[in-house]
């Protein structure tokens, strides 16, 4: 009895012990990732807080309405860019969504019942969405080269923002695929058997309900796209050209804002106007990344009823 | 013929259901007598459902689906029927409430809408009679623009009645329909399939053996065999199957000895 009670006062300390162990641990532990976090999103403040530091000097009116003058010294503003970047965006979208939603639909509407009638059709599925996964890894300047080979000189397009929307509808179609698959994945199947049971054909069913109910997916999927499209340069250099006129139709060459950015920090001495575009960049991209917010959130909610 | 209140609406005949290899449900021949409510009750496993889904050949969207022997309705074989034309008169309750997630309105208007109807003051017509006969209209007729997934399971079920309604059908497939709802939605919806009686015939699975008892007319008993294969153990008019059945395992499933 007396031994007992010792050995369980001698476990107690021990328990004791291991939770001031353990105490101890959750509490480095805490510390630790507390820091990784502030780190990194100190990074990020630090780099935007750096650019518009130094772009926002040179930002006037007459920089956002002025075109670019060219030249070592980087003579001008920035106003063809701007539009530019919107012409390229819508251009390449349109280009981009059917195509990608289309592909989606198919791959999870059709696929399925496609691969199990045909064994020639069940290895093209395989391919495709074994091409999808590779293409949305591959670097932007690939599909620039693809671009530069296919349109510019074999079709003959130029330098020209149909040759670059083409490219750039290659390059976000496999995100747009993807994201669009998922949110087709996430209908319901109880919707689809809903709309089957009433003699609904499978197209009306597709276009009627699934179609409606993935939209917030799909949406996010073509606004990451645009997203892209903003911020690439590598592909649009060898595709768009660089000129700094305003297009006047989708066979004249232009100049994205990032593309401006990078041709004003490479080959002119206007650093700081490079900062100047680079800011107005960022403004946008957090901008655009506010309104998924806002357009997501009110799909989502009346999709899911909630209004 | 068709005057008789007691014609057959479908006669199933050696229906065998099979998902690849494994058999589901075997050899199954039974009567549907119009404008009649028969209920489907068995243990789980054993094909209710499957069973159901040859009504309006739903088990063919299931891949690797293979049916054999023969469901006629109205004296016709449903695979020489139009599968639209099928499906539109043979409706459809699932077990959990499916209403799409559009207006109240647009749900109810979805079948007419899928069949070619446009216009407006038509499509009011048939939401405002669909919403009566499933007894919703008074709750949600100022409210036709909400969103139907805002309204309570019983009401999203008898929503989901409504919309099958619409297209007109003779038939409705019940397949648990009250399982997912609490006991006032459930009588609820039991009241309204006794309203619907005598303008279309439903055939209800159930695993409820009172609803079984007091809402139909005719009750098939279904059993798992040995090899789980789904068969029809007894047929016959509700009371005899609950008061004298035939067969002894039908009494021990009934007085809740299995199952």
């Amino acid at each position: 009895m007396i031994i007992d009670q010792a050995q369980s006062s001698i476990t107690k300390a021990k328990n004791k012990r291991n939770l001031k162990r353990q105490n101890t641990f959750q509490t480095l532990g805490y510390i630790l990732v507390w820091i990784c976090g502030i780190t990194a999103v100190a990074v990020v403040f630090w780099i935007i807080g750096y650019v518009l530091s130094q772009g926002l000097q040179v930002i006037n009116l007459e920089f956002l309405t002025t075109r670019p003058a060219g030249g070592v010294s980087g003579e001008g503003g920035m106003s063809t860019t701007i539009v530019t970047t919107l012409y390229l965006v819508v251009l390449t979208i349109v280009i981009a969504t059917p195509l990608g939603v289309g592909a989606a639909v198919y791959l999870v509407e059709y696929a399925g019942d496609a691969s199990r009638e045909s064994k020639v059709v069940a290895f093209l599925v395989k391919a495709a969405r074994i091409g999808v996964e590779i293409l949305a890894g591959v670097p932007s300047i690939i599909f620039g080269l693809f671009g530069f080979a296919l349109f510019v000189s074999y079709m003959k397009l130029g330098f020209s923002l149909l040759s670059a929307s083409l490219s750039g509808a290659a390059l976000i179609l496999p995100t747009i695929i993807r994201t669009s698959e998922e949110a087709l994945l996430t209908v319901p199947r109880s919707y689809r058997e809903g709309s089957l049971s009433l003699g609904a054909t499978k197209w009306h069913t597709i276009f009627n309900v699934v179609l409606p109910t993935a939209i917030p997916g799909i949406v996010t999927g073509i606004v990451l796209g645009i997203g892209r499209i903003i911020a690439e340069t590598a592909i649009f250099w060898v595709t768009l050209g660089g000129s700094y006129f305003l297009p006047k139709s989708i066979m004249n060459s232009g100049r994205s804002m990032a593309l401006h950015v990078y041709m004003l920090a490479s080959e002119t001495r206007a650093f700081d106007k490079a900062m100047g575009t680079a800011s107005i960049l960022i403004i946008i991209i957090i901008l655009l990344n506010l309104a998924i917010n806002i357009i997501s959130r009110r799909l989502t909610a009346r999709v899911s009823g909630k209004r | 013929m068709y005057a008789e209140s007691n014609h057959l609406k479908f006669q199933v005949e050696n229906l065998e259901v099979f998902y690849d290899d494994f058999r589901a449900l075997k050899n199954v021949t039974l009567p549907i007598k119009c404008n009649n409510i028969t209920s489907i009750i068995g243990p789980s496993g054993c094909g209710k459902s499957t069973f159901l889904r040859a009504f309006n050949r739903m088990n063919d969207l299931i891949p690797n689906v293979s049916t054999h022997g023969i469901v006629a309705k109205d004296n016709k074989d449903i695979i020489n029927i139009d599968i639209v034309d099928l499906r539109k008169s043979v409706g459809m309750i699932f077990q959990r409430p499916n209403p799409f997630p559009k207006s109240i309105f647009d749900n109810v208007a979805y079948g007419p809408r899928a069949h070619g109807i446009k216009s407006m003051v038509e499509l009011e017509d048939i939401v405002e009679k669909s919403l009566k006969q499933a007894i919703l209209w008074e709750e949600v007729k100022d409210t036709l623009d909400k969103s139907a997934l805002a309204l309570s399971g019983g009401q999203q079920q008898r929503l989901c009645i409504a919309r099958a309604l619409a297209v007109n059908p003779d038939v409705l497939l019940m397949d648990e329909p009250a399982s997912a709802l609490d006991p006032i939605a459930t009588l609820k919806i039991e009241d309204l399939i006794q309203e619907l009686k005598g303008h279309v015939t439903i055939i209800i699975v159930t695993h409820n053996m009172q609803q079984a008892a007091r809402a139909s007319d005719f009750t098939a008993f279904f059993n798992m065999d040995e090899d789980r294969a789904g068969y029809l153990v007894e047929y016959g008019e509700t009371e005899k199957v609950f008061t004298f059945p035939e067969k002894k395992i039908t009494e021990d499933y009934i007085s809740g000895r299995f199952g």
